[in-house]
């Protein structure tokens, strides 16, 4: 509404109206809020695993280590990006079946779900989606296990790195361990409404 | 006997509650502080300097809030403003109108519970389900969330699986696990069935428009990845002038707010989705809601509008343990909404004119604030302006009589010795009734009175 733009716009300036001086911008290295005790002397890809690890989600390196996870968990039905399916088709058997297209009307038939990630942060074991190239916010979110693709190039060292890197992208999501909750007294359950099981696969 | 409300209520609760809110709390602020001070050599520097920048914020709103309209509206974001919390809902019901749409589903905002969007839009016959677990079971219980971060920290399990059994989720089954599983399984159908996905806002960056949201149920995102249109009621001091801004107060929020090093989700969005992208709001709509921050920021509490809502005041808060949210009678319960309650009352400020004295000013709501704002200060500043508004206070002894003792000194050393014999009086032969009510609650140290006059006179004197 036009008037209300007016109306606060109009009580925004009198109120400030005042003030002898106004509360300057600090100037700060943003290097104070990473934790550098953690990173330093180490493969950043080393403590994203470790990262990943404190908030119950898995940092794999290999395609065949994925098969095993999925097979010894059980899930053997999900969705992959169809641009990543080539590349991971020949390590998956018969006893799987895969979709490259996703179908909103079936979500609870995906158990796992493979898209392809914008990369990493390991200071915090994040795993970054972008809209560009997500090939399905759905399929990311809704199957049990999300598994998150991106290459070892593509990890950020710290959060300020990736801030500076967000882009143009109109859609980011930063994805830390999988959903979670701790509502319930305080007790924390996995899995509330995206994936119970977050899963980075870092390929070289 | 008559005491202030918050006293009255925190008497009456129920132990269970208590202990609930208690154990919930404690840990919640025990976590938070081990984390900080493992990580960082000096967490307060992070804290005081997050303080600063959000303080130039509100200081400069009225550059800062056209500079986000223009970002925003360049990013395809369509922009309203609401003066009002009814001007905010009415602008949700129009744009769902638009749309034909009848069907919300809702993330967690503080800001739609101050207008009672929720409410509102099922009276104009909408639908508008809350989504995260907690705001969830608030909503099929038809009460309130009684804190900020952990909206049902009252209730416990058996509570819960009570109502899920009421509301047709299952027979009674009070493992939390499977109630979160129910809910998953009910919430996840009703998010691919609605048109409209309703978000807050966490932080809007005047330097690119974005809107960062924080969760960690992933609500919100699939709130944005199953509905077509996507409206965020945002406050106006919503606002970090920069994208590296967030940095600091990203790591800050997560820590202070859960005791974590960064919330599962957090999410940055600048516009409907991209063109490639299957799912998610082909329209977005931002409502830039007012609702009596412009008082707040014409008073001299303006520094509550720092307020990242991380909660953490309310875990350390003595008050807050022993009485709970719901004895604020506010959408912002603690510390903070004893301050910023009242001062959103607007005219009506002396119906929570109470509030700010529902503290013992020990200082622990600024030590652990990460924006440093000086709460105890405001607490004072709003008591002034409640005494000069002549506002009466119930369960608070008259001090007349005090006035009268300490500007008479014979008085006064009369009264030292009277104040010896209530080391012996039992409360109830306490002969002023205010005085009786107010001890009642209150366990007075022992009466020592004397001891600085003894001393004054023996110390000794300068060569």
């Amino acid at each position: 509404m036009s008037d209300d733009r007016e109306a606060i716009l109009g009580r925004v300036r009198s109120a400030l109206a005042p003030l002898t001086e106004r509360a300057p911008l600090p100037a700060y290295d943003t290097e104070i809020a990473v934790l550098r005790k953690l990173l330093a002397n180490r493969d950043p890809l080393a403590v994203f695993a470790d990262r990943l690890r404190g908030v119950n989600g898995t940092a794999l390196t290999d395609i065949p280590a994925l098969v095993k996870y999925l097979r010894d968990g059980k899930w053997l039905h999900g969705y992959c990006d169809p641009a990543l399916w080539p590349r991971l088709a020949s390590h998956f058997g018969p006893d799987f079946q895969v979709e490259t297209e996703y179908d909103r009307t079936r979500v609870d038939d995906y158990a796992f779900g493979i898209t392809r990630a914008a990369g990493g942060i390991a200071e915090l074991g994040t795993v970054i989606l972008k809209d560009g190239s997500t090939s399905r916010r759905l399929a990311a979110l809704t199957p049990w296990v999300h598994v998150a693709v991106f290459s070892r190039a593509e990890l950020f060292v710290d959060l300020p790195q990736a801030i500076a890197a967000l882009g143009d992208d109109p859609n980011i999501i930063w994805c830390t361990g999988p959903s979670k909750t701790a509502d319930v007294e305080g007790i924390l359950i996995e899995g509330v409404h995206g994936p119970g099981v977050q899963i980075a696969l870092v390929l070289d | 006997m008559k005491f202030q409300q918050i006293d009255q209520f925190a008497a009456e609760l129920r132990a269970d509650t208590r202990a609930a809110v208690y154990d919930g709390s404690k840990k919640g602020h025990e976590k938070r502080t081990k984390l900080l001070f493992d990580e960082y050599p000096d967490p307060n520097r992070l804290r005081v300097l997050a303080g600063q920048v959000k303080q130039h914020v509100i200081e400069n709103l009225d550059t800062y809030l056209p500079a986000v309209e223009a970002k925003l509206k360049a990013n395809g974001v369509i922009v309203h403003w609401a003066a009002t919390a009814d001007a905010a809902n009415e602008t949700v019901l129009k744009i769902m109108r638009a749309r034909g749409a009848t069907k919300m589903v809702k993330a967690k905002t503080m800001v739609s519970e101050e207008t009672e969007l929720a409410h509102f839009l099922e009276k104009h016959g909408m639908e508008a389900l809350e989504t995260d677990l907690g705001e969830f079971i608030v909503q099929i219980d038809h009460d309130h969330p009684s804190h900020i971060v952990k909206p049902i920290i009252h209730k416990n399990r058996r509570e819960i699986a009570t109502s899920f059994e009421k509301n047709g989720l299952g027979a009674y089954n009070d493992d939390p696990q499977t109630i979160t599983r129910r809910a998953r399984q009910f919430l996840r159908h009703k998010y691919l069935e609605a048109d409209v996905g309703l978000t807050g806002g966490n932080f809007i960056s005047a330097e690119s428009g974005r809107l960062v949201l924080v969760t960690n149920e992933g609500n919100s995102r699939f709130c944005l990845a199953a509905t077509k249109c996507h409206i965020a009621m945002v406050g106006i001091e919503k606002i970090v002038p920069r994208d590296r801004d967030l940095a600091l107060l990203l790591n800050l929020l997560a820590r202070s707010g859960t005791a974590q090093d960064l919330t599962v989700y957090t999410e940055f969005i600048s516009g409907p989705k991209s063109a490639t992208q299957p799912d998610g709001p082909e329209e977005m709509h931002v409502i830039l809601v007012d609702n009596g921050r412009t008082e707040v920021l014409a008073s001299d509490c303006r520094d509550i509008l720092r307020c990242i809502r991380c909660g953490a005041c309310l875990n350390v808060c003595p008050v807050y343990r022993q009485a709970s949210g719901h004895a604020y009678r506010s959408v912002y319960p603690g510390p903070v909404g004893a301050v910023l309650s009242p001062l959103l009352m607007g005219d009506r400020f002396k119906e929570k004119a109470d509030l700010p004295k529902a503290s013992s000013l020990c200082g622990a709501c600024q030590e652990v604030c990460p924006v440093n704002i000086p709460i105890p200060d405001l607490l004072l500043r709003l008591r002034d302006k409640g005494k000069q508004e002549g506002l009466s206070s119930p369960g608070t002894p008259p001090m007349g009589a005090w006035a009268l003792l300490a500007s008479q000194p014979l008085a006064w050393k009369a009264s030292l010795i009277g104040g010896r014999l209530m080391n012996y009086l039992p409360t109830k032969l306490v002969p002023v009734p205010a005085l009786r009510a107010w001890e009642a609650k209150r366990t007075l140290p022992p009466w020592r009175g004397g001891e600085f006059r003894k001393w004054l006179h023996n110390r000794p004197t300068k060569p």
